[in-house]
């Protein structure tokens, strides 16, 4: 082992003379070679997907495994490939499990098909403790200080007005034999902007950065002109190998995207990495010890609706999303990939695209009229032509919406749906949110609608944002379920598998789990007239100065007489006659 | 005859050039500061208003130019313009026409925005006292050796600046916050530019030392926008600002420019307001003040020749990572959605409240009719 870990990191010297991160890491590694150090394992994959549409949707995964215990108060202080940044995190707040996610754009499930990994729009911030927390909320609130600063974004919004504790979603994803709800935290923020500036830190976590690798594909300028784009860090504890004795931690650092067909100016369906990204790639990160891209080419694997140049052999088939897929692979860590030009641009083109109709799908919208009441109404579609699946709907709206429960009716094909579990907690106000969990059965081929009424409540006037006739935004609903799957699942999760596919762990064959996110609600809340308070100033200071002023004047204004000032000559033969002793005239 | 005075010709030259080696060496340790600092805040909200958030930018982006890193900036943005949804040219903010120089860039990293751009936050930034769990890149952590640059911009009037439409500081609270920075020691020099409507009545109440003040516009005087631009459909930076910024393109770190030519940015005829400043309280004369003081973070580097040894590099302690205290229980992968158990999920045990006044009134009753009936001799037997 000791041998091996040398002479590779001298290699690595020698390709990369400008990163300083690898020369850091020669210099320790080489010193202490006797002791164990726990290993650290880095992959990135690229995985493009042509939709049906004409859009193209690209999902990057950058994963680092390392083999080290972060529970138990064990002090790490060696970091390599894992950031330190993230890694303190978890050590000083006792972080079991984490899932970050900024999101611009919302994700048209009927156009696009299923993401790989789904996101609401706006951030999204869930985090499962360790046991070991006496003060969850209070942690809570600290570790949402610390996240906003590592990726400047504004999450110290977060508090207990938008902080729910679900009871039933949202298990957690990595390994872990006890599941208490009291130690999970969610809370979104539909209103986030997502900006270079939270990409500029998000690249820094790479052990690569944005130098090498498949990351010199993310610039700013490409990445937000377009229909959705997406970037997450998602924390957890994983199992090391198939006997799952010792646990690693997983840091998956995800960026989903979809280009627009016609944002580019030309209608046709023709896509390649430098129209995509403005970059071509020249080699792998040299840290990988994986890097590869996949192209989807299942509806047409014999090359005639659909061309990919340059042409590679390598295919690969993965179960994704309950159905088998085919892919085209490129190695990068393989020189032949990038051809005698040393550069890889990876041209597309197909003429048509079967529609994927995917299984289950969701909408949201308000109803109603008037700024006192209203209703929400979520859809959700089984589209599957004979079989019923669970679906567990959890909402959390906020305080100022005061939803009224009896009214609550769950309805498919017309008739009620009694939903096996229904979990509420009402809002308290400027305290905590309405949280309603609810665990319904849909029939096939139909669509059920859950609605509620609400009514608006008024906030006092230092409670309105600086623009309130924009409105007031709710989250999305989420709507976790286990789908049936159109081919026998994986379950063995140590199989060697794309990162895309292994996400979510997969425990039975017949069905795989998935979230979906409904769209964020926009509401108006009564606003009130905010130059009031000056007006009433103005108007009883003029009231108080003309009326009071007045009446006090008259009461307490003596006269006096007085003499006008005399002319100037009459004032000369004043001053004559004073000098002659007369009186004046 | 003519040899003397060549020699004397070449003997003043040479005093001359060692006066000012001596100079650039006296010039050297001259300062008193050993960090620099900037706070750069945009102060306006919506669309409109593009061009305060690319003034900020601008100047951002020559402070990071000549050497200040992120973490000594603290960047407030009150609106995003950049990823605006009637942006035409996504993750850009230009600030000349024609769509020459994006000052938005691939390496912005903003501190607080949005919402957070507010007086309370400002002066809690300037001041120190923020909540304990603020992260170290929202905090200004500097100290009495430390060189701050203040740049403000939106919509101002005559003796207040407005933050996001919504409130305003008075140049009364910002010359306190001052004073509270003077009283902690919290900086050695300070350069304050502001660049809003009658920017001048915001410097009026300083009373502080070490402070330099720059403004756009005198009192009663309007700042105004340079250009529109057609594209993107609004004014993109305003006069001052863009005069500045092109002043600061043509700094480098070893530039020797001082304020005087910053005073000189921006005359009338270019601006069409007249830009005032403030110097009465600066102890140094403004001339012999570098430009790279304040916009620079430049550093005085010693070339040493001496040798130092390494110690001993730390030795890990061993670890066994197979045995000892190491549990030998297997681990596995929650079941996501257990259906079966989330039907029989008994309710949670609610946190226990102290009765509410319908129940104590209840028992009260329940016990006053027990007593009534049954006598107060049974009292004892209760308590």
């Amino acid at each position: 082992v000791c041998v091996r870990v040398c002479v590779r990191v001298c290699v690595c010297a020698c390709v990369c003379v400008c990163a300083c991160v690898c020369v850091c890491v020669c210099v320790c590694v080489c010193v202490c070679s006797s002791v164990p150090q726990p290993k650290d394992d880095f992959q990135e994959e690229l995985v493009i997907r042509p939709l049906h549409s004409g859009d193209i949707y690209a999902s990057f995964q950058f994963r680092t495994l390392w083999e080290t215990d972060f529970m138990r108060g064990n002090k790490v202080s060696h970091y390599r490939l894992f950031p330190k940044s993230l890694g303190q995190v978890i050590s000083k707040f006792s972080v079991r499990e984490l899932h970050i996610s900024f999101t611009q754009g919302y994700w048209r499930t009927m156009q696009w098909g299923q993401p790989f990994l789904p996101s609401p729009p706006g951030a999204e911030l869930w985090v499962w403790f360790q046991d070991s927390v006496t003060d969850v909320d209070g942690t809570w609130k600290e570790l949402t200080n610390v996240l906003s600063g590592i990726f400047c974004a504004s999450l110290n919004f977060i508090d207990s007005t938008n902080t729910v504790q679900p009871s039933a979603s949202f298990k957690p994803l990595g390994i872990g034999n006890v599941t208490d709800h009291r130690f999970l935290r969610y809370a979104t923020l539909p209103r986030e902007i997502v900006c270079t500036e939270n990409l500029t830190p998000w690249k820094k976590l790479l052990p690569c950065g944005s130098k090498a690798g498949l990351a010199v594909l993310l610039k700013s300028e490409k990445l937000f002109h377009s229909s959705f784009h997406s970037q997450a860090v998602h924390i957890r504890p994983v199992c090391q190998d198939w006997q799952c004795k010792t646990t690693s931690w997983e840091l998956r650092q995800t960026l989903n995207v979809v280009f627009d067909l016609h944002t580019p100016g030309q209608g046709k369906l023709e896509w390649s990495l430098f129209k995509m990204f403005s970059r071509t790639l020249t080699e792998a990160c040299p840290l990988a010890s994986s890097s590869k891209i996949y192209i989807d080419i299942t509806d047409d694997p014999q090359g005639e609706q659909f061309e990919v140049s340059p042409a590679t052999h390598l295919l690969s088939q993965a179960m994704v999303l309950g159905d088998r897929r085919t892919f085209s692979v490129y190695d990068l860590t393989q020189q032949i990939t990038f051809g005698t030009v040393r550069s890889l641009n990876l041209l597309i083109r197909w003429k048509s695209r079967d529609m994927l109709r995917p299984l289950l799908h969701a909408e949201r919208y308000v109803a109603g009229y008037g700024l006192q009441t209203g209703e929400i109404h979520t859809l959700m579609y089984n589209n599957h032509p004979y079989r019923s699946f669970p679906v567990l709907l959890l909402d959390s709206v906020p305080w100022y919406l005061r939803l009224y429960i009896h009214t609550l009716t769950v309805t498919s094909k017309g008739k009620d749906n009694k939903p096996s579990y229904i979990h509420y907690q009402p809002s308290k106000d400027r305290v905590r949110p309405h949280l309603l969990e609810m665990l319904v059965q849909l029939p096939p081929n139909s669509v059920t609608e859950v609605t509620v009424q609400f009514e608006r409540a008024l906030l006092k006037w230092t409670e309105y944002t600086p623009d309130p006739n924009h409105g007031f935004y709710v989250g999305s609903s989420v709507i976790s379920s286990l789908v049936p799957s159109i081919v026998a699942m994986d379950t063995n999760s140590t199989r060697e598998q794309p990162l895309f596919s292994s996400f979510f762990p997969c425990k039975e064959e017949s069905s795989y789990f998935m979230r979906v996110y409904t769209e964020p609600l926009l509401v108006n809340l009564p606003t009130p007239d905010f130059s009031m308070p000056y007006n009433v100033i103005c108007l009883t200071c003029t009231v108080v100065a003309v009326g009071y002023g007045s009446l006090y004047n008259l009461l307490t204004r003596s006269f006096q007489i007085e003499e006008p000032s005399p002319g100037l000559a009459k004032r000369i033969a004043n001053i004559i006659r004073k000098m002659r002793g007369v009186p004046p005239l | 005859m003519k040899i003397l005075t060549l020699l004397s010709l070449l003997a003043t030259h040479l005093s001359a050039s060692s006066v000012n080696i001596e100079e650039n060496a006296g010039q050297f340790f001259s300062s008193g500061h050993t960090n620099n600092w900037a706070v750069l805040v945009c102060t306006s909200r919506f669309w409109f208003n593009y061009r305060h958030v690319a003034n900020t930018l601008s100047v951002y982006r020559s402070v990071k130019r000549l050497g200040i890193p992120d973490s000594h900036i603290v960047l407030m943005l009150a609106d995003d313009m950049a990823c605006n949804h009637r942006n035409p040219k996504p993750a850009t903010v230009f600030s000349h026409k024609n769509m020459e120089l994006n000052v938005y860039g691939d390496d912005v990293e903003v501190d607080y925005r949005g919402y957070e751009v507010t007086v309370e936050n400002f002066l809690r930034v300037l001041t120190g006292r923020l909540p304990p769990s603020t992260p170290r890149s929202k905090r200004l952590l500097s100290d009495d050796r430390s060189n701050i640059l203040i740049y403000l911009t939106g919509h101002g009037g005559n003796g207040f600046l407005k933050f996001q439409d919504s409130e305003e500081i008075s140049n009364v609270e910002l010359a306190d916050a001052f004073e509270q920075m003077w009283q902690k020691r919290r900086y050695n020099e300070l350069l304050f530019i502001i660049d809003t409507c009658q920017g001048a009545s915001m410097y009026e109440r300083f009373y502080s030392p070490n402070l330099m003040a720059l403004a756009s516009s005198q009192v009663g005087e309007d700042s105004l926008s340079h250009q529109p631009d057609l594209a993107i459909g609004v004014h993109l930076m305003d006069r001052y600002t863009f005069y500045l910024l092109e002043f600061l393109e043509d700094i480098h770190p070893s530039s020797k420019a001082n304020m005087n030519d910053l005073f000189k940015v921006c005359p009338k005829s270019q601006c069409v307001s007249t830009p005032g400043h403030r110097t009465d309280l600066f102890l140094r004369d403004p001339g012999s003040a570098l430009i790279t003081d304040f916009f620079g973070s430049v550093r005085k580097v010693e070339i040493t020749m001496e040798t130092i040894n390494l110690t001993e590099p730390i030795q890990q302690v061993e670890q066994n990572f197979v045995n000892e205290e190491r549990q030998k229980e297997t681990y596995s992968y929650v079941d996501q959605l257990p259906v079966s158990e989330i039907i029989h999920q008994k309710p949670k045990q609610k946190d226990w409240h102290p009765p509410d006044g319908f129940i104590l009134g209840l028992w009260t009753l329940i016990l006053l009719v027990f007593f009534k009936t049954y006598g107060m001799k049974h009292l004892k037997h209760i308590f």
